[in-house]
């Protein structure tokens, strides 16, 4: 019965990945390795103020003096940081009709992403900023949005053109000195999205970031920051991929979101960054901070993760929650194949009174993958009865990959309650069956079964990205199910 | 349709059917009984391809296709269908989807277009009232939470949604109260037609008084070792077991 149940493991769970293709264009770059000279030349393509300069040039020394983190349950080869690209710009071709216009090259590598550039081909209700390797290529409905004062730009534009918002903002949530990436990234970062919602606005679209990682021995350091003044509500959606290499290539991202009162921010994320091939050569490592702040009252943060990608995957979304009757949440689906690693979870940090917060993280494991969850809850002195709810759970496929779950408590105030459930459970030969009998391949039940899940997390993704990232689970464990 | 010449079948290196022969024409029904752990749900398995069981000897054709190459998907595909003793839950795959995806399956293998969504749900809406099945049901996830009844409630509903040539019925009736009972023999009788047939399996005549056999087989130990009309089963009932057992 074992051999049975690997052998149709080893069927599903082994396809291609569908985003591995490069494209042909020239790239502009900087020599490997990093010192001061290289981050004064990011910032000087970047055409950056003198402030942001030395903002990067103190991460950068603060930096040198930081080691990587180990205590992850992840393997992590020892990373050359002299031996990566800093800074790779896709060179666009000057076009005569209009400074808007994006290289025909880009623009169908977007299309072949499935992210039109072109307004009119787009998703309704869904504005993007395209970002190819150190730079964002294109952002659509810039002006629908600035109608209602909302900024939607890259990164690197809004150190221009918005410096007061940033320098309130920027590294506001996630300190520069924070950890050993977020003092790289704070060094070295290329691009990224900015978005601020004025008081009172609801963001009419879904704004998302898609990244994309072309250029090879580069790494990629994004930075987002999102910012909701009181009584705004914006839903937010990063994508991202990379090509197949056998080289593993870093990307060490920062994303911050500070809330105000009765304001929400929705952010998800569909994590698809090349996993590496079937023995584990290649792939994307994701070394991500991500964090929000709930800073006013009744302020809401909503994280959605559903990460398949990377060959290693550090990632802890967090919520800071100060505001009384503030709220955090944190849904994740989180897949490992073959030899993908993953270390992920949430912190929920509890300050104001009555905040409350919700964990709800279901791993699926195959192959011989490692997938741990990792969360912090922790309630201070003052948040008086705050609430927490967390459910792990974690789904085998085969039994030689391992699932692990690391819950942390730290509890300061006697009113608060903290609530933890945590399972394992393997999909079974007799669910399979039960499918197969009704018609269904083993494939397709395999996907039936895992999107069942995963159901209470993909619910909560925007409509128009659910059925995509359903189909995304399904691929990423072909060749490996059972 | 189906004949079954010979089959010996394993599982983990233990011989549980030792030579079961059978012919099933259609519109016939068969009921096969027998004492527990005699083979009858194996005999299911091996039907409908469950890997689990190992086929060591014999052959099975279902209207002459050779039914044992076939993997599981193909045979329900085929027409066969089986109510299972035990059915599966499935958490968070709602049972409209999981219908959907499998009717589509099966009009895919006769070069059909699969069904719009308002021509399943009218179909999903006629199959039930035709079986009973209380609407509330279908909204949930495949079996999640159904009390035993209505696990086998909702088997008999599957059969509906698929239409199969045979059906292969096993202990639909154990758990069901009287007015379930009814419910699902009258279910598998209005599906009856002069082209289907079904194999129910059993350990109560009760249930043959509505579903009347055309057949009725004993198997025990592994094998069928007696066949006769409907008025077999009534004898069972008196005599037990036993009698089998004495007379082998
Ligand atoms: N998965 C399995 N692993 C090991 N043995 C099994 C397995 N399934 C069935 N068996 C054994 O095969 C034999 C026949 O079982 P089967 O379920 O076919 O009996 P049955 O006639 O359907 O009994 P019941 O009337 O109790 O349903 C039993 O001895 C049983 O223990
Ligand atoms: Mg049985």
């Amino acid at each position: 019965m074992a051999n049975e149940q690997d052998k149709i493991l080893d069927e599903v769970t082994g396809s291609e990945y569908k985003y591995g293709f490069v494209t042909e264009i020239e790239t502009e770059t900087i020599p490997k390795g990093l010192n001061e000279d290289v981050v004064r030349i990011i910032s000087e393509k970047k055409g950056e103020p003198e402030w942001m300069l030395e903002f990067r040039l103190k991460a950068f020394r603060h930096w040198q003096t930081m080691e990587m983190p180990d205590w992850a349950h992840l393997n992590i080869p020892i990373i050359d940081y002299q031996g990566i690209i800093y800074y790779a710009a896709p060179k666009q071709k000057p076009s005569l009709n209009s400074l808007d216009e994006v290289d025909p090259i880009l623009k169908e590598t977007f299309d072949k992403l499935g992210i039109p550039l072109e307004e009119q081909k787009m998703l309704t209700g869904v504005a993007v900023d395209a970002v190819m390797d150190s730079t964002s290529v294109k952002t659509t409905f810039r002006e629908t949005l600035a109608e209602q004062g909302i900024i939607f730009c890259s990164m690197s534009e809004a150190i221009r053109e918005h410096p007061d918002l940033i320098k309130k903002y920027l590294a506001s949530v996630v300190p520069v000195t924070d950890n050993f990436f977020t003092a790289l990234n704070s060094a070295v970062f290329s691009d990224g999205s900015f978005c601020y919602i004025p008081k009172g606005v609801r963001c009419p679209m879904e704004l998302s970031t898609y990244f994309r990682i072309n250029a090879s021995n580069t790494g990629q350091f994004e930075r987002t920051l999102i910012v909701a003044d009181d009584e705004s509500y914006v839903s937010y959606l990063e994508g991202c991929t990379a090509p197949m290499r056998d080289e593993n290539q870093l990307h060490a991202a920062v994303v911050e979101i500070v809330v105000h009162d009765n304001a929400e921010v929705k952010y998800s994320t569909v994590q698809n960054w090349y996993p590496g091939d079937k023995d584990g050569k290649g792939g994307i490592y994701n070394f991500v901070t991500k964090r929000g702040i709930c800073k006013g009252k009744n302020s809401k943060i909503s994280w959605t993760q559903v990460e398949t990608g990377s060959a290693i995957t550090w990632k802890y979304p967090s919520c800071i929650l100060l505001g009384d009757n503030s709220y955090g949440e944190f849904y994740s689906v989180a897949v490992t194949n073959n030899h993908q690693q993953a270390d992920t979870g949430s912190k929920m940090i509890h300050i104001g009174k009555n905040s409350r917060s919700r964990i709800v993280s279901k791993g699926i494991s195959a192959g011989v993958s490692n997938n741990s969850y990792r969360g912090l809850v922790k309630v201070l002195k003052g948040a008086d009865n705050a609430r927490n709810f967390s459910q792990c759970d974690s789904l085998l496929l085969g039994d030689k990959c391992g699932a692990h779950t690391f819950p942390y408590l730290e509890v300061d105030n006697p009113s608060a309650i903290v609530e933890h459930e945590a399972t394992t459970s393997k999909i079974g030969e007799d669910q399979i069956f039960y499918c197969n009998q009704r018609g269904l391949s083993t494939e397709d039940a395999v996907g039936l079964i895992i999107n069942g899940y995963a159901k209470e997390v993909l619910n909560k993704l925007p409509m128009e990205f659910a059925v995509e990232a359903q189909k995304l689970l399904q691929i990423s464990l072909e060749g490996s199910v059972g | 349709m189906l004949v079954i010449k010979d089959l010996h079948a394993k599982i983990n290196d233990k011989e549980i059917l030792k030579g079961i022969n059978l012919e099933v024409k259609p519109g016939e029904v068969h009921a096969i009984m027998g004492p527990n752990g005699s083979g009858k749900s194996t005999l299911a398995s091996v039907l409908t391809g469950r890997e689990l069981v190992e086929v060591t000897h014999g052959s099975v054709t279902f209207n002459g296709k050779n039914v044992l190459e076939m993997p599981a998907e193909i045979r329900s595909r085929e027409g066969i269908f089986l109510s299972f003793q035990y059915p599966v839950e499935i958490p968070g795959v709602s049972m409209v989807n999981f219908m959907k995806a499998a009717v589509n399956e099966h009009r895919k293998y006769r070069n059909l277009e699969p069904l719009s969504a308002s021509d399943f749900l009218k179909l999903l809406r006629e199959r039930k009232e035709l079986v009973e099945i209380d609407s509330a049901l279908t909204n949930r996830s495949v079996n999640e939470g159904f009390s035993g009844g209505e696990k086998k409630k909702n088997e008999i509903f599957q059969m509906a949604m698929l239409e199969p040539k045979l059906s292969i019925l096993d202990e639909t009736d154990s758990g069901l109260d009287i007015d379930a009972l009814r419910v699902v023999a009258n279910g598998v009788n209005k599906l009856k037609t002069a082209e289907n047939a079904t194999i129910v399996i059993t350990h109560y005549q009760r249930l043959l008084d509505y579903i009347v056999p055309d057949f009725v087989h004993i198997l025990y130990n592994g094998r069928i070792v007696k066949s006769a009309g409907k008025e077999l089963a009534l004898e069972l009932e008196e005599k037990g077991y036993d009698w089998i057992k004495n007379g082998n």
